[in-house]
């Protein structure tokens, strides 16, 4: 089993990094976690965050369409706050489980 | 406005029957209105069916067109041949539904009244959605398959084309049957060794995926195949645009892939009826918020959804909408007598990938379980191989021809189980 030590707690994550709990997700975890994508959280990502962890919690599926349509950032700005692979990366750092795609 | 009340059908002071609508003849709609007709009292309902096109197409054989395996004529049949006797059969194009009403307008102005909706509309291709696609080199350098129109056009393309590069793009990750593209690329380069040229055409294979496919084992494999047949992956590339002068790809992040010939796969959506009867889900795709199990609209307990009109996470394949087809008759027939749904649909898929060569493989899978390998149906003996490249898997594909005229659309039993089995699959222990 994988975990990750974070002020002392000991953090439960799958084989990719990901909380297994979305419960143990805390701010600063958040700007740990960030720190290792090389990414520093803003208010604006804090944003993003917060609605994933909304979504996830009423069972929505996400997507990167969706977060496009959310009214908090568009597709390019969510590229740019998550760059590389946004909604694997912003799910990691949000503590949400890495989104499966449909198929 | 017109008056409703004069373009009506029926008369109900005459007619008491109660009505079951269903909208869509598709592969869906119509498996439905047979597994209905069969199982209804007629004496008490009456089954009408509406659908703008009076063609029903077989749409796995889109996929064969461009490289000549089959001839455009052997995909068409009319689709009234599946329509059983007794089904009202309305060819007109659904303008909207009115649910709070009971009711759906068409186009002509007709009004159906409906006891039980069955909404089995489907999704199209819809290149508009992204900037570029539908340009000037749309039908000229610029093709897709998933539609008659396309796949006809680009099997005229390949017949005089000189080679170059090749781009397959999925422009989202919610397609109609995920695996067509993977087997357009694989189909693309047999066909292209085959006619000599495989050193002209250079293939990539361009998606917002992480890898080939989805399902972790079922993508591992995929892509050591992509690799053994020199396609290039280019992973999580999110299409933005395309520049048609330079003919460039270019990604929300600003990453570009020059083509010679693409063929894409543009965004998916349910039918404009979704999105004029205000049904559709928050991605704003026209898919319509269903229970994944049971199949009742998550919104309306007298209005059900099946195949690709639905927002449920299976895949938008013929298989789902065949193993949907059982459970939603049985919670149908459940509603009608105000007895519990208590039929689960477990988001059971079941798709052959050609892989090129007279060579094919096989993956079963559902909500919870990703594709194994192991063998199809039975245990041991198959005769199929799941996650394996074999020639019986390609024979089972062609063979599905026959099986999807003959049995499946006029919802005869097919040998294989509704919900996923376990059966034959080999599970690694931890």
């Amino acid at each position: 089993m994988e975990t990750l030590t974070y002020n002392g707690t000991q953090i439960e994550v799958n084989a990719e990094g990901y909380l297994k709990d979305m419960k143990q997700w805390t701010p600063e975890l958040a700007r740990e976690m960030a720190g290792k994508e090389n990414i520093e959280l803003t208010d604006k990502h804090f944003e993003v965050l917060n609605w994933l962890r909304a979504k996830q919690a009423e069972g929505t599926p996400l997507s990167i369409r969706k977060i496009g349509n959310s009214g908090l950032v568009d597709i390019k700005q969510f590229y740019a706050l998550f760059p590389g692979g946004p909604l694997k990366i912003s799910s990691k750092i949000a503590g949400i489980p890495k989104p499966a795609s449909c198929i | 406005m017109c008056d409703r009340t004069y373009f009506y059908i029926t008369n109900q002071a005459e007619n008491q029957m109660k009505k079951l609508l269903i909208l869509g003849a598709g592969t869906a709609g119509t498996m439905m209105a047979n597994k209905l007709h069969k199982n209804l009292n007629k004496d008490l309902w009456e089954i009408t069916i509406v659908d703008k096109d009076e063609n029903h197409y077989y749409q796995p054989g889109f996929l064969f067109i461009p490289f000549g395996v089959y001839q455009p004529e052997e995909v068409i049949r009319p689709k009234r041949e599946f329509i059983p006797k007794g089904v009202n059969f309305v060819i007109d194009k659904i303008q909207k539904v009115e649910p709070e009403r009971n009711q759906v307008l068409l186009t002509s102005g007709t009004v159906l009244d409906y006891d039980i909706l069955v909404v089995a509309t489907g999704t199209i291709p819809v290149p508009e959605e992204t900037e570029g696609l539908k340009g000037k080199l749309w039908y000229k350098d610029i093709f897709d398959f998933y539609t008659y129109e396309g796949t006809t056009k680009l099997a005229k393309k390949l017949e005089t084309w000189q080679g170059g590069k090749l781009v397959i793009n999925l422009a989202e990750t919610l397609i109609k049957c995920p695996v067509a593209p993977l087997e357009f690329t694989f189909l693309a380069d047999a066909f292209f060794t085959e006619k000599g040229m495989r050193d002209k055409v250079e293939i990539f294979y361009v998606t917002p995926l992480s890898g080939a496919f989805t399902k972790p084992k079922a993508t591992a494999m995929l892509n050591k195949l992509m690799d053994e047949k020199h396609i290039n992956v280019i992973p999580d590339f999110y299409l933005q645009m395309v520049d048609n002068d330079r003919k460039v790809l270019i990604s929300y992040d600003g990453k570009e892939v020059p083509f010679d010939l693409l063929v894409s796969i543009p965004v998916n959506k349910g039918d404009q009826m979704v999105e004029d009867s205000k049904l559709g889900d928050e991605d704003g795709l026209n898919f319509i918020p269903t229970d994944k199990h049971t199949l009742q609209s998550k919104k309306y307990e007298n209005m059900f959804v099946i195949g690709d009109a639905t927002n449920v996470p299976a895949s938008k394949a013929g298989s789902v909408a065949h193993f949907e087809a059982e459970i939603l008759t049985e919670n149908i027939l459940s509603y009608i007598i105000k007895e519990p749904l208590t039929h689960k649909f477990d988001g059971h898929a079941n798709c052959f990938i050609e892989t090129g060569y007279g060579k094919g493989t096989l993956i079963d899978f559902n909500y919870v379980t990703e594709p194994l390998p192991g063998k199809f149906p039975f245990a041991l003996v198959g005769p199929m191989d799941l996650l394996k490249v074999t020639r019986a898997n390609h024979y089972g594909k062609l063979a599905f021809k026959w099986v999807y005229w003959h049995l499946l659309l006029t919802g005869k039993k097919l040998p294989v189980s509704t919900n996923m089995s376990m059966t034959g699959k080999l599970v690694e222990t931890e």
